[in-house]
């Protein structure tokens, strides 16, 4: 369960609005579509919040008694006003045995959300791992999924490519993910990381700590899922690598079918991107696989090495722009006038009313899964119905085109 | 293999194939480690018991599910019904970025609004340098005509000074001298997005208004509140001030700018009250506040300039309307026309029609405090009867308003006023003690599927059904539009309850 620990809108604002697909009994057992909140008022601010964040967690402990867990995700005021509340969790985890997690996630830390991906990673580290005596003993092919968010079940998809070559898919961060599964990582063979801007602390330290391997991987577009596959399976011994190409000859059929039907209708289109962590690069080959053309591709909140790495993605002549203003942004496309743009649902409707078809790409626009390859199906459809969709052509009225 | 090239299947029905089931069951029993189903039932059946209703009323901390968000929210709002106004939110960054989504989330609209993005280093110096270059950048870069300036709660809580700010900003050349920079502080750990609507608006109007004298002369003002239907509702109320022939001013009105068209050009301003509107609001006859818990501030701040005021629970309904009406041709001598008066008769026609259906139907209510007002009281017209209203955001004053209200009418006996309770109360309120329908937002989902009782969406935020917001509510028309959305889901559910042939047959019913 997480609190935003704080003032109301901050949870309020990110209520249910990330699609991390999860299945459970919603207030009973699992909480993701759930605004928890210590609803700051004055006396708070002036007071200090510790007693109250006690007295929330004593409540939740009557009233969701089987929470496993607890994160107390600080909002602004908290690391302003001195609040304690590593303190607080400390105190509370003795009382009641359950994982309490402070995390110091204040949004005037760093400049973006990127900093608080290092923060949560690390307060896994410092107040998950190693707590609680597990009997778990890893098999020999038993792996973490890391930084994929089941945004619309894009952790499903991919799962059950993995269990289809054999591997056992034990734990899986952090959508659809159980406290069982976080605890239980650092005992897995292999770390296998997707979104590596997010989760890549964690998989170094316990690459440092335990000496277990990550492998970076991409789901996205038959092409790197299939050097996904391999590269994981090189991990292993014949079984999983006969499983591997198992897997991949199951599902070339699907993949010529897909490419088939849709590559006509977008081969030639152009794409620009504009999205967070791993997607700019990622996606780029899943595009590439429909005959599309990358013409520009960013970061929202970039590090030196994701330029490094999308260089191996992208073709000579794409435009790379870094955390760019909204305006910047929309100069790029009203100058460059793609045929599709993908990027979040704040410049969904500017770029729409340009007459530029648009997807978000944060939350699949409603939709997914994009991962593997029957994710790989539902991404060529939605490329498709997005650019050819009737509506772009009504723009203008037929008078003032005569005109 | 479930998939195909023929038929796509997304999410939806994807997860639902054997394949996927197996797979999920397989990770549910090896590795999740949850709690056996007896006991998850055993809990989830008790969270519906009475037992758990007295103990989640208990709560004094912890929020769950409010139907309230921030104060900035409210204050980017009021500011977006202003004629090329920039939004600046001075304080960290994300909480803009929560702003923008959220408004754009409901009207599926552009929203701008930028941020001084205070880090760790205006944590500790404060963020006058932050205001400096920030207002200088907006100013350069969106040209608008005024930026309106609200905080996040860190600015707040670091207790930076707006007044002193911008006036340094203005002297260290950030803007110019006589540029205009309303501000308001809106510390979101104080009320909610109400009140930062208020508090916004009286920045607005003491910006231009302060040290002024007024002329009164013969416009009305109109302000709406915080009004997630404000496209179609504003413009309704517009055709009915144009049909009595009353000159007006709305001060704040966003309907335009949430609700650009699609020609190829995208605006990042449309629409809304002019600088100079807002100026000569000053010499209006009276002001109107639509939303009187949106607007304590505002009005009183007006009520200073010796100006008449008036202010109504959001005009929605029957009598709600009545009243508006009455007190615009009462302030500005102009007499309903005939042609409202049809409009009336119809509106109460449709409800005659379809009172056999409407009559004892029990709604719960939530939304802000001047909605939930409104609602329960169209509800009491069409012979329904409320029996929960709540507002996270609701005071004592709401409360007792609300009780005055119910007790005006024998359909308001069975009903209870919840203020400053969340949805998660409502919860255990409705397990408890059931409604036929909730009337509220798209949060309302998750009531209706644990609870199985039908959501009608009716205020902001809409999020999951698009387009509601480009229709009226208020007004006789708009009245017309709830109706139908009540009536639409009366007779969905008495379909859907008899649908089953073979089974029932009978209450299936081709005429109603
Ligand atoms: S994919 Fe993007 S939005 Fe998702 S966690 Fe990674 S960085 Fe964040
Ligand atoms: S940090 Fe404060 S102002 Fe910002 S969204 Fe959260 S509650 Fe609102």
């Amino acid at each position: 369960m997480h609190i935003s620990h704080g003032p109301v809108g901050c949870g309020q604002y990110s209520w249910s609005q990330r699609r991390n697909y999860y299945i459970g009994k919603t207030g009973v057992d699992s909480f993701v579509t759930m605004q928890f909140t210590s609803d700051f008022q004055e006396k708070d601010i002036v007071f200090g919040g510790d007693k109250k964040l006690e007295k929330i967690i004593d409540e939740i402990n009557v009233l969701f008694p089987l929470a496993n867990g607890i994160t107390v995700q600080s909002e602004c005021p908290i690391g302003l006003i001195g609040d304690d509340i590593e303190a607080v969790s400390r105190k509370k985890n003795k009382e009641t045995g359950k994982t309490i997690v402070p995390v110091r996630c204040e949004g005037f830390r760093g400049v973006s959300q990127s900093l608080g991906h290092h923060i949560a990673n690390d307060s896994i580290r410092d107040w998950v791992f190693e707590k609680k005596q597990s009997d778990y003993e890893a098999g020999p092919y038993d792996v973490n999924v890391i930084g994929d968010y089941n945004i619309g079940g894009d952790a499903w998809s991919s799962r059950i490519l993995l269990e289809e070559m054999g591997l056992n898919v034990v734990g899986n961060w952090s959508g659809d993910a159980t406290l069982a599964e976080i605890e239980r990582a650092p005992k897995a063979k292999l770390n296998l990381i997707h979104c590596y801007r997010s989760m890549n602390y964690i998989c170094r330290h316990m690459e440092e700590k335990y000496g277990m391997p990550w492998e970076e991987y991409n789901f996205f577009g038959p092409t790197q899922i299939a050097a996904a596959l391999r590269k994981i399976a090189a991990h292993f011994d014949d079984k999983i690598k006969e499983g591997a190409e198992r897997v991949i000859a199951k599902y070339q059929p699907l993949v010529d079918e897909i490419i088939a039907k849709y590559k006509p209708r977008l081969e030639g289109k152009t794409v620009m991107l504009y999205v967070g962590g791993l997607r700019p690069r990622h996606v780029v080959n899943a595009y590439e696989d429909l005959g599309m053309i990358i013409t520009g591709t960013g970061y929202e909140f970039g590090h030196g090495d994701d330029y490094q790495r999308t260089g191996h993605y992208v073709k000579g002549g794409t435009l790379i722009y870094d955390d760019v203003t909204g305006y910047e942004l929309e100069k790029f496309i009203e100058k460059k006038r793609p045929d599709l743009v993908g990027s979040g649902i704040k410049e969904k409707y500017p770029v729409q009313k340009m007459g530029i078809p648009f997807r978000q790409m944060h939350s699949w626009d409603y939709s997914g899964p994009y991962h593997g390859y029957d994710g790989f199906a539902i991404f060529a459809r939605d490329m498709d119905l997005a650019i050819n969709n009737p509506v772009w052509d009504m723009f203008d009225a037929p008078w003032k085109k005569a005109a | 293999m479930p998939q195909s090239a023929e038929k796509v299947l997304d999410h939806r029905p994807l997860f639902r194939q054997p394949e996927y089931q197996e797979m999920l069951k397989n990770k549910k029993e090896k590795y999740e480690g949850g709690h056996p189903d007896a006991k998850v039932q055993e809990i989830a059946d008790w969270t519906k018991s009475w037992d758990y209703r007295e103990k989640n009323l208990a709560r004094e901390s912890l929020c769950v599910n409010p139907a309230k968000a921030c104060q900035p929210l409210g204050a980017v709002f009021a500011a977006a019904g202003f004629e090329r106004t920039m939004s600046f939110v001075h304080g960290s960054q994300g909480c803009v970025a929560y702003y923008r989504s959220h408004l754009s989330r409901h009207f599926k609209e552009p929203c701008s609004a930028v941020s001084s993005s205070m880090t760790e280093d205006a944590a500790v110096f404060g963020g006058l340098n932050n205001m400096i270059d920030g207002l200088a950048n907006t100013k350069a870069l969106y040209d608008p005509a005024m930026i309106a300036v609200s905080t996040t709660c860190m600015a707040e809580v670091i207790g930076d000074d707006l007044h002193s700010f911008i006036e340094q900003a203005k002297g260290k050349g950030s803007v110019p001298q006589d540029y205009d920079v309303p501000f308001a502080h809106t510390p979101a750990f104080v009320g909610s997005h109400v009140n930062g609507y208020d508090n916004m608006m009286k920045g607005i109007i003491e910006h231009f208004w302060k040290g002024k004298t007024a002329t009164p002369g013969t416009k009305l003002n109109i302000i709406p509140g915080f009004d997630g239907y404000c496209v179609g509702n504003n413009r309704e109320l517009k055709r009915i001030l144009d049909l009595m022939g009353v000159e007006y001013t709305f001060l704040q009105d966003a309907s335009d700018n949430f609700d650009t068209p699609s020609d190829g050009e995208y605006r990042m301003y449309d629409g809304g009250t002019s600088i100079d509107e807002v100026k000569s609001a000053l010499d209006a006859k009276a002001s109107l506040s639509l939303q009187h818990y949106c607007t304590p501030k505002t009005m009183e701040y007006i009520e200073g300039f010796g100006q008449t005021t008036a202010s109504f629970h959001y005009p929605m309904g029957v009598r709600a309307t009545d009243e508006l009406l009455m007190k615009v041709s009462e302030l500005t001598g102009k007499e309903v026309p005939e042609a409202l008066r049809m409009e009336r008769g119809r509106l109460i026609d449709a409800m005659a029609d379809s009172q056999s259906w409407l009559h004892g139907q029990k709604y719960a209510i939530y939304g802000d405090p001047d909605f939930v007002y409104a609602m329960a009281r169209f509800v009491m017209e069409t012979g329904g009867e409320p029996i929960h209203c709540l507002a996270t955001n609701g005071t004592k004053d709401w409360e007792a308003q609300m009780k005055t209200l119910l007790a005006s009418s024998p359909f308001g006996k069975g009903c209870q006023v919840w203020a400053g309770k969340d949805l998660w109360h409502l919860r255990s309120l409705l397990a408890t003690e059931p409604a036929d329908f909730i009337i509220g937002n798209s949060y309302g989902k998750y009531l209706e599927r644990d609870l199985k009782i039908p959501l009608i969406r009716l205020t902001f935020p809409v999020f999951d059904r698009h387009h509601h917001h480009r229709f009226p509510t208020m007004g006789y028309q708009g009245a017309l539009r709830v109706l139908v959305m009540l009536l639409d889901k009366i007779m969905d559910v008495m379909d859907d309850d008899t649908n089953e042939p073979g089974v029932s047959d009978y209450s299936f019913d081709l005429t109603r």
